[in-house]
């Protein structure tokens, strides 16, 4: 069994104020490998740690124009003629005449290309979420520290990795108690 | 009752009170307050009555489905031309109950209406379990059961497809969509405090339980920096959702050529009144559980209000729309359309048009004055009324309509038999038990989203007003 090895230090703050003076300290020392954790999202919080804006919305256009491409490409297929051609049998569907309308019509098609839409952008933002998060990730350092169970009640932590480079297990303690932290606490693995 | 309650309706900000009140404004007595709900070893003795009661009425509901399937339809009333009836009727009733929870949920949100955050996760749960009800009815009317898989978009043996122009197909997706965007977005609205429960719990079982769900959520700001974006598109993609949906389900009307059926106004109408009846049903739910679960605090004289005013607004919206019914009647000269509606209001079923239009015009017009709003047992009475009447207006639609089509010689009365009743409260018995469960076992409160409006989480906001000089 290997002997616990440091994975960083934990400071405790009381406050969304303190936590945001806190974070505005470690962000100017050039941490890059640091994370607050927070019981509810403090506005401010993603200036203050100078986080860049996320790629999600981009991952939900992609996952909307998918979806109204699906369902433009399924209603066509259905509708589409008969092809004599073997190797284009697999596009033809079975071909209905309803009411007179012909086989490829926009107006009839809009309901179901728009539910699509939705849908392929709403799986894109959960499952986007998701996997930009690194989550579900059941395990985590964090989870020995029994002080840090107070995170989703009224507790705000920073949270300074040993894999930075700046990291530094004196200067950065020092740099850490010089924010001010209700407690600070070593984070074993 | 309401004397001892703070009153926060006050909207001029000289005076407004917070909106969590009395002692449970902290961050910490709002954990405490809401994981208690599901972390006390005994729910209250109201809620094993009700749940008691609720899972009776399932059982019914699964005898009924189990007699209908083994005998077949005909054990319902419909008949030539009624082919259509309690079924869909109910269908359309339960979807139109979990519009509210889309509402509250996706539109507020973007609309920056905090009060919301009070009630969005239960009328989010009130949604799904509406959804599930109302999903059941297309399922269990088509006759042959074994073919249920006809509803969906798959070919048959020969290659053929659903008719891709119906609207019946149309509405496969929309209500489909709509069950799994809510499903997400509830959930994850919930994952932060589920972790919640996962770090306050006691036994190994929650623990475990809690932990899986909540997926190893841990507050990481970089998180919720991209939680909040996908929950603000989500928003963003459910507001459009939940207006499209009942439209389809319109559709399945207004394309059809019966009179009664065949009107443009049917959309709009049909949004309208879902909306209207969903607030209703949030009222008939919060009310009860605001006493019993003690969420007083969380669920404030000020939410009932803001939910009985939207309620008086959209109950005038739905006036609106009936009295437009009449005159495109009138005015369309069409002697069929004509006889229609005078047939609703003085035909066989005068009593059922009759009643819709009280509880549904009339009655919330009790509205406009404020201790009426601030009373929540009147509260509540008017929104089972609404609710009742709502149920009403579509059967009213549906069935006055088929009964008397265009030709007498096909006119043919009916009488729902003893099944369909007991199938629609059934019906209210898998809701009710799916609703209970929820309050039993899940956070009933977004606690995360309560915290973030709370004066102390924006303490921060007034130093910067200040010119951020500390002492």
């Amino acid at each position: 069994m290997n002997k616990p090895r440091l994975y960083g230090y934990l400071a405790q703050y009381d406050s969304p104020r303190d936590i945001l003076r806190a974070a505005e300290v470690i962000r100017d020392a050039g941490f890059r490998r640091w994370d607050c954790l927070t019981p509810f999202p403090v506005h401010g919080l993603d200036q203050a740690m100078g986080l860049k804006k996320t790629i999600l919305p981009w991952l939900v256009l992609g996952g909307g124009v998918l979806g109204a491409a699906a369902a433009c490409f399924l209603q066509w297929y259905v509708n589409s003629p008969h092809t004599e051609s073997a190797s284009l049998y697999v596009l033809s569907g079975y071909p209905l005449i309803i009411s007179g309308k012909p086989h490829w019509s926009l107006p009839s098609n809009i309901p179901v290309i728009f539910e699509l839409t939705i849908l392929f952008a709403s799986l894109a933002s959960f499952f986007g979420a998701w996997a930009l998060s690194c989550l579900p990730r059941l395990y985590h350092p964090l989870f020995k520290v029994a002080r840090f169970r107070q995170v989703t009640d009224d507790k705000f932590f920073i949270l300074l990795e040993v894999s930075d480079p700046k990291f530094d297990i004196h200067v950065s303690r020092e740099l850490l108690i010089s924010t001010h932290p209700a407690a600070i606490e070593e984070v074993k693995d | 009752m309401t004397a001892t309650e703070i009153d926060n309706t006050l909207t001029d900000p000289r005076f407004r009170a917070t909106l969590v009140t009395g002692d449970s404004a902290s961050i910490r007595a709002i954990t405490e307050k809401i994981c208690h709900i599901a972390e006390s070893p005994r729910p209250p003795r109201a809620w094993y009555i009700a749940f008691a009661i609720a899972i009776t009425f399932l059982a019914i509901l699964g005898t009924m489905i189990a007699y209908l399937f083994f005998t077949g339809v005909g054990v319902w009333g419909m008949n030539r031309p009624n082919m259509w009836a309690f079924d869909i009727t109910n269908f359309v009733f339960w979807v139109g109950i979990a519009h509210a929870g889309t509402l509250i949920s996706a539109i507020l949100f973007l609309f920056r209406q905090k009060w919301r955050t009070g009630i969005n996760r239960f009328a989010e749960a009130m949604t799904i379990f509406s959804v599930v009800c109302a999903g059941m009815f297309p399922g269990i009317h088509v006759g042959r059961v074994w073919f249920v898989y006809w509803l969906f978009p798959l070919p048959n043996q020969m290659g053929l497809w659903p008719n891709f122009f119906s609207p019946l197909l149309w509405d496969f997706f929309a209500v489909s969509t709509y069950a799994t965007v809510s499903i997400l977005f509830w959930y994850m609205g919930m994952v932060p405090d589920l972790a919640s429960f996962r770090d306050r719990a006691t036994t190994k079982w929650r623990f475990l339980l809690y932990g899986i769900l909540s997926l190893g959520w841990r507050g990481s700001y970089r998180h919720w920096h991209i939680y909040e974006k996908s929950y603000l598109l989500l928003a963003a993609l459910a507001t459009p959702l939940v207006l499209s949906v009942h439209s389809v389900v319109s559709f399945d009307f207004a394309v059809a050529q019966v009179p009664g059926w065949h009107s443009t106004i049917f959309p709009p109408y049909f949004v309208a009144g879902a909306i209207f009846s969903g607030f209703a049903m949030v009222i008939t739910l919060a009310v009860p559980a605001r006493s019993l679960f003690g969420l007083k605090d969380f669920i404030t004289m000020r939410h009932l209000d803001n939910m009985a005013k939207i309620i008086l607004v959209m109950s005038l919206m739905v006036a609106y729309a009936y009295l437009m019914e009449f005159f495109v009647a009138y005015y369309s000269a069409s002697p069929f359309d004509r006889f229609h509606f005078l047939n609703r209001m003085f035909g066989d079923m005068w009593w059922a048009g009759w009643i819709m239009l009280s509880c549904n015009v009339i009655v919330p017009q009790c509205l406009w004055f404020k201790w009426m709003r601030q009373n929540p047992w009147a509260l509540m009475i008017i929104a089972v009324l609404i609710n009742i009447g709502m149920w009403l207006e579509r059967f009213v639609i549906i069935v006055t309509s088929l009964s008397r089509d265009f030709l007498p010689s096909s006119w043919h009365w009916y009488m729902p038999s003893y099944v369909e009743v007991l199938t629609l409260m059934g019906s209210f018995g898998l809701f009710f038990t799916l609703f209970l469960l929820f309050c039993r076992y899940l956070p009933m409160i977004a606690m995360a989203e309560v915290k973030s409006i709370l004066p102390q989480a924006h303490d921060y906001q007034s130093r910067d007003r200040k010119g951020a000089t500390e002492p």
